[in-house]
């Protein structure tokens, strides 16, 4: 049990009926494995498919294909014995602001079958990881937006799970208080409990995961470290080519020619690869103040396999 | 949290929710109370000695008894089937609340099932003030009163499971009205609540035996003035049908909504 990866997903398939009666395939074909004690990172553009997977772990959505070992248990058939070993903290604020900081945990920590015994413990120890101890008689109305998101990590905390989902953690935030949640995440990830983070930030899966998915049209297309996804995509080095829409056009097929690929961004033609540019297309492509080389990073990789610019 | 299999349905969730309406009614107990108690006695005065000044006596009982009787049955449906309703939709669909809740080990059933009996208690118990205040003004006490919430908690549990199969069919919360006009109000007044159905028409008198909330005020009346066993087995047997039935589509109509 203890070498079995902690989510194993198989030729999962999930499809939706539109409004106007046309199907869509959320998730087509998911095989993915998250092995027992890494933050495997989950990175994806809008509608890639990402929250759908989330949904499907915790039995709210149901596979039409495939297969779903959550912490050793099938679901959904034993989707509850899963669920009471995961936490899961989503992408939308369910909190209930009528309630207390400690009164939101209590409820859960009920859900969750703590014990008696230990359930103000369980309570406390919640509290602290969010650093809300100070708010803990504070209706959930009166907190703050990353007051709010901390207490939303430390209800699917409040069991001590062995597995976190965590589905899209900083949307919407402001830089200071998304830096507070990576370090929250980052301590979970240090203490052995396997976390799932779903993420359209580049730079949310470069600092938190070990290994990262990347997720496109319903599908794994790749997976790695990001050092590896870097190294195996996008190369050691980038060039930035700035100039007019004329010329980046005619960048764009000089390299493709190559063999290079590239990427656009805005007034910018990005090759990837850089360090493999032949001295002749070099040439062609000159230098000067209008190219920038700089080092590859998991964002190129993730506009390279996604075809989607980071929003 | 061990891991070890859990049974199909468990009183921890329900305990949960219970946890969570218990913290929410701690908060809000004066209002809601004030609103489930105060308004059937409203009712019971406004008929009782409005009408029951006019007609003396009713179906044999004073009119004032007769209301007094009818206007628990009231209670118990308004104060269960609004709260099923719209409480269940507003956190179904605007709070996202049952998302986390089913996030942890919890499945629909045992959702429903917190839902509707912290809904059917509170419901079942406070529609029973109606009854002290008509004592105050003259019910003779019996020892068949002491089974009213039993059928009052019944009957809203019913209505609690009808108002939660409700927020699951209706396309918005603006379409509750056509539930309250063209459901609940022939309801309330197709059941011997202010008059007896026997001065309805035939039909009506028909429709009635098939309104749960005629059972009740039948219930109530027979706990009240006497009991007739084998009338009021019927009437038990009938309310308990229409609770199960209402389990059946709300856990239904829930799981639709919550699992795709």
């Amino acid at each position: 049990m203890a070498d079995s990866p902690a989510i194993i997903l198989r030729d999962v398939v999930k499809r939706y009926r539109d409004k106007d009666g046309s199907q869509i395939t959320a998730v087509d074909g998911l095989t993915l494995d998250v092995p027992a004690g890494v933050c495997l990172g989950l990175l994806g553009p809008n509608g890639a498919g990402k929250s759908t997977t989330m949904r499907m772990l915790t039995a709210q959505s149901r596979a039409d294909e495939g297969e779903i070992t959550v912490l050793g248990h099938p679901v959904p058939a034993e989707s509850k014995e899963a669920r009471a070993l995961m936490g899961v903290v989503p992408q939308t604020d369910n909190l209930d602001e009528e309630l207390t900081v400690r009164q939101n945990l209590e409820v859960f920590a009920h859900l969750y079958r703590v014990p008696r015994s230990g359930r103000r413990r369980a309570v406390e120890r919640a509290l602290e990881i969010a650093q809300l101890t100070g708010r803990a008689r504070t209706r959930v109305v009166n907190l703050s937006g990353g007051m709010r998101r901390r207490l939303l990590v430390a209800r699917g905390l409040v069991h001590s799970p062995r597995l976190v989902l965590l589905d899209e953690p900083t949307v919407g935030l402001d830089p200071q208080v998304r830096a507070d949640l990576w370090g929250l995440i980052a301590a979970l990830r240090d203490e052995g409990t396997t976390v799932l983070m779903s993420t359209h930030y580049i730079e949310e899966a470069e600092r938190l995961a070990d290994t990262c998915a990347v997720m496109s049209s319903g599908r794994i297309v790749a997976q790695g470290t990001p050092g590896d996804l870097i190294a195996h995509h996008a190369g050691d080095s980038v060039e930035e080519h700035h100039g007019p829409p004329d010329r980046l056009a005619e960048i764009e097929t000089l390299v493709r020619r190559a063999g290079l690929p590239t990427r656009r961004t805005g007034p910018t033609v990005s090759v990837l690869r850089a360090e493999r540019i032949p001295p002749s297309l070099a040439d062609a492509l000159g230098n000067g103040d209008r190219v920038v080389r700089r080092a590859a990073s998991l964002e190129d990789v993730f506009v390279v396999l996604t075809g989607e610019n980071v929003g | 949290m061990a891991d070890t299999r859990l049974r199909r349905f468990e009183w921890a969730p329900v305990r949960g929710v219970w946890r969570h309406e218990l913290a929410l009614f701690r908060r809000y107990w004066t209002s809601s109370s004030f609103a489930s108690t105060v308004e059937p006695t409203f009712y019971l005065l406004a008929f009782g000695f409005g009408f029951g000044s006019l007609l003396g006596h009713v179906a044999g009982y004073r009119y004032v008894d007769f209301v007094g009787t009818g206007v628990v049955a009231t209670a118990a449906l308004f104060t269960s089937v609004f709260p099923g309703m719209f409480n269940t939709y507003i956190r179904r669909v605007y709070q996202h609340s049952y998302e986390a809740v089913l996030a942890a080990p919890v499945d629909v059933h045992e959702l429903v099932a917190g839902e509707a009996s912290w809904i059917a208690v509170k419901s079942g118990l406070f529609s029973c003030v109606p009854l002290l205040v008509a004592m105050a003004f003259g019910l003779h006490p019996a020892v068949g009163m002491l089974a009213v919430p039993i059928v009052t908690i019944l009957t809203a549990s019913g209505f609690a499971l009808f108002g939660i199969w409700a927020s699951t069919v209706v396309p918005s919360i603006n379409s509750f009205d056509y539930v309250i006009t063209g459901v609940l109000t022939p309801l309330f007044l197709v059941a011997g609540t202010f008059f007896p159905i026997s001065g309805l028409p035939g039909w009506a008198r028909t429709a009635a035996h098939v309104n749960p909330l005629y059972h009740c005020v039948e219930l109530v009346r027979h706990a009240v003035f006497g009991l007739h066993p084998l009338a009021d087995l019927g009437h038990l047997g009938a309310l308990a049908l229409f609770a199960a039935v209402m389990a059946f589509l709300a856990i239904r109509g829930m799981r639709r909504r919550l699992i795709d």
